[in-house]
């Protein structure tokens, strides 16, 4: 039976050793604030480059497929193309972008008959580049209308906003960043630790006394939860003061910052033990922790991804944690963050009696 | 009423027998100490008792109970310092003990415990910055905090230097005065003589010997001799003038001797032999005597076994030079 009062006593010396560390603390609380202000100011709509316009081209045909090579003419606007018959309003939405253009089906022929035709070009007016995207469609329109010399106006523009409440970056990278850091911290900690404890025998040492090894997993799972909540504030304050990120707070945030690092210490301690040395540990740790961490949505959308990277991503229980937070914080869709949740919670409980069970006090 | 029974006592790693068959036993009480080389057994033995390893055959009771059954239980009533001690490098003494003391749900002042092993004034230093014998005397304070029926110290005194080693002993004496039961690993001889009452020396996961150092010695020794420093031609003309069992070793040449008269014809023999000699004495068998005459080598700081022949060689290469 395991006893809070020794589970509070390990807690109280490992946070103290961790708090102690100054390296820890670092990559737990500082490091995500460093990125968000890095990917905070790269991605807080500064023109540096080519703007990204998300064109859904219905037509297909020759004047269509010219209509959109000249929109992606590289110093201006760069064209990503939408596949298939979607709704491009909420695609836009659902990938934080803030300019589109809709080519509508006939088009080619409506242009060769001398038909009016319009593209609607999706806007955000809150954006400083949606002007720019919208004058560069424009630019395109005149050329086209001027090569086309028997009617004046063949293609006209439909200005559109973008609706519902506009997303920036900063909104999608807070979530990614709190999965990071829910990941990272224990991942990191829990891999060097266990393999350095059973290295220096510590942890036969530990075997000695009365603590159990699920109060010793426990201790360390309860400190990453609070770890992982002062992170959570911390990140969300900076990224509303600082870039005015907008993010919905609702109670179903909290077990997504419970269960995380649940999974994150057992998967963490998994390593460790498996593995036969501190260095391979490391090498073992890091494989698993960064493919994850890009992959999982953590710093762009997974649904920006090539089709297979998007199948790994959703192999990866990252992505689960990430999406869950998204659903919660941006979305609000509360069903699908349940589903996150409840994958989760299955993953952590596999995760947590596999860490246990590989986790051995005593004969090596 | 003994603390530890074993019997027959095997441990396999693999094809190797780190322990073959041994069997001994430790009074309540009584220091016991398991002297031997490094990969002699000592550690394993120690381990098993402990209930960190499984045995493979032969019967053990530690107070009472199967250690690896009942490991739990009776680590609640032992205190043990591993081999090569460690802690949370960022944790100072005061709350090890403290952390220690809750985690077996006992009431104690860190300060008495830490004075008790003399580490009171380094009681607030980080683990990480403490020295090796500081290590240790938190390695020995954190065995004591559950004020156990037996202490299980397994090289105690490894890599420590003289006047750390001798500080330990100390704390490990005032131990014995106060009952403990302690059972000991060493590979230093001296160690092992000085603190123990009981030894068993062991090689090659064998118990090669074992009782008082004083009947180890006994039983074992060769009784008085007479050493003076010379060549290797001095002891042979000794030997061949008074028929005399004369070794040589070293630049050290040995006579044993029956009786007092012995002396006085083994001095009068090496005077007459007009060869050169100094630093004449006589002794008695120490435990390291004893324990190359039985394993057949002294034993290196690191616990290796330094063999009677490395020696010879290097004697004869410091008398040719």
């Amino acid at each position: 039976m395991a006893s809070p009062r020794r589970v509070l006593a390990d807690l109280k010396v490992f946070i103290r050793g961790y708090t102690r560390s100054k390296i820890g603390l670092f990559f737990s609380l500082v490091f995500p604030i460093i990125l968000i202000l890095l990917f905070g100011a790269i991605f807080s709509g500064g023109n540096g480059g080519p703007i990204n316009v998300y064109v859904e081209n219905r037509d297909g045909g020759p004047v269509s497929v010219a209509f959109v090579k000249a929109l992606d003419n590289k110093n201006t606007t760069r064209v990503t193309l939408v596949e298939g018959n979607q709704n491009l309003s909420q695609y836009l939405l659902s990938h934080s972008a803030n300019q589109g253009v809709l080519i509508p089906s006939g088009f080619t022929q409506d242009y060769l008959s001398n038909t009016t035709v319009n593209v609607i070009v999706y806007t955000n007016p809150a954006d400083t580049s949606s002007p720019i995207v919208y004058e560069t469609v424009n630019g395109i329109v005149t050329s086209f209308n001027a090569a086309n010399s028997t009617r004046l106006h063949s293609i006209g523009i439909n200005q559109l906003n973008i609706k519902s409440q506009t997303y920036k970056y900063i909104d999608f990278l807070i979530p990614g960043l709190v999965g990071f850091s829910v990941l990272t911290s224990p991942m990191f900690s829990l891999v060097n630790i266990s393999s350095e404890y059973k290295k220096t025998k510590l942890f036969k040492q530990l075997s000695l006394t009365p603590l159990t090894k699920t109060e010793w997993l426990t201790s360390k799972v309860i400190w990453y939860v609070v770890l992982g909540i002062i992170s959570f504030f911390l990140m969300t304050q900076v990224g509303s003061a600082l870039f005015g990120a907008h993010l919905d707070y609702a109670l179903m945030i909290i077990p997504f910052l419970v269960i995380g690092p649940l999974f994150f210490v057992s998967l963490g301690m998994l390593v460790g033990m498996v593995s036969k040395s501190v260095e391979s540990a490391a090498v073992v740790g890091n494989l698993i922790t960064f493919p994850m961490m890009f992959l999982s949505g953590t710093f762009f959308p997974v649904s920006l991804m090539p089709m297979y990277l998007q199948n790994i991503a959703h192999g990866l229980p990252l992505f689960y944690l990430i999406d869950g937070l998204n659903q919660v914080m941006i979305y609000s869709n509360f069903s699908q963050a349940l589903f996150d949740l409840e994958l989760m919670f299955v993953l952590s409980a596999i995760a947590f009696v596999f860490a246990v069970a590989f986790f051995k006090w005593r004969e090596d | 009423m003994s603390a530890i029974e074993v019997s027959s006592l095997e441990k396999l790693y693999g094809q190797l027998k780190a322990v073959d068959g041994i069997s001994f036993s430790v009074r309540k009480g009584e220091v016991f100490s398991l002297l031997g080389p490094n990969g002699a057994g000592k550690t394993t033995t120690i381990e098993i008792l402990e209930g960190l390893r499984q045995r493979d055959g032969g019967q053990i009771s530690v107070l009472g109970a199967d250690p690896w059954k009942k490991g739990y239980q009776l680590h609640k009533k032992l205190g043990i310092i591993p081999q090569g001690f460690t802690f949370f490098p960022k944790a100072t003494p005061r709350e090890a003990v403290t952390y220690y003391s809750t985690l077996f749900g006992v009431k104690n002042d860190p300060d008495v415990i830490l004075r008790k092993v003399i580490l009171d004034d380094a009681s607030k230093v980080y683990f990480e910055n403490l020295s090796g014998g500081q290590k240790q005397k938190l390695g020995l304070a954190l065995a004591l905090v559950n004020s156990p029926e037996l202490l299980f110290l397994d090289e105690p005194t490894t890599g420590l230097d003289p006047q750390a080693r001798r500080n330990m002993w100390d704390v490990i004496r005032g131990l014995e005065k106060e009952g403990h039961t302690i059972m000991l690993t060493t590979h230093y001889l001296e160690e092992a003589e000085v603190l123990s009452d009981r030894v068993a020396i062991m090689n090659h996961g064998r118990i090669i010997t074992d009782g008082t150092p004083a009947d180890i010695i006994q039983k074992h020794g060769s009784g008085e001799r007479l050493e003076v420093r010379g060549d290797e031609m001095l002891a042979d003309y000794v030997r061949e003038k008074t028929g005399f069992d004369v070794t040589y070793d070293a630049g050290n040449v040995s006579v044993r001797l029956r009786d007092k008269r012995d002396a006085v014809i083994a001095l009068a023999s090496i005077d007459q032999s007009g060869l050169p000699w100094k630093d004449l004495r006589t002794r008695h068998d120490s435990l390291e005597d004893i324990f190359v005459k039985l394993v057949g080598g002294s034993l290196e700081e690191g616990g290796t076994i330094k063999r009677s022949s490395d020696k010879s060689n290097l004697a004869r290469e410091t008398t040719t030079r």
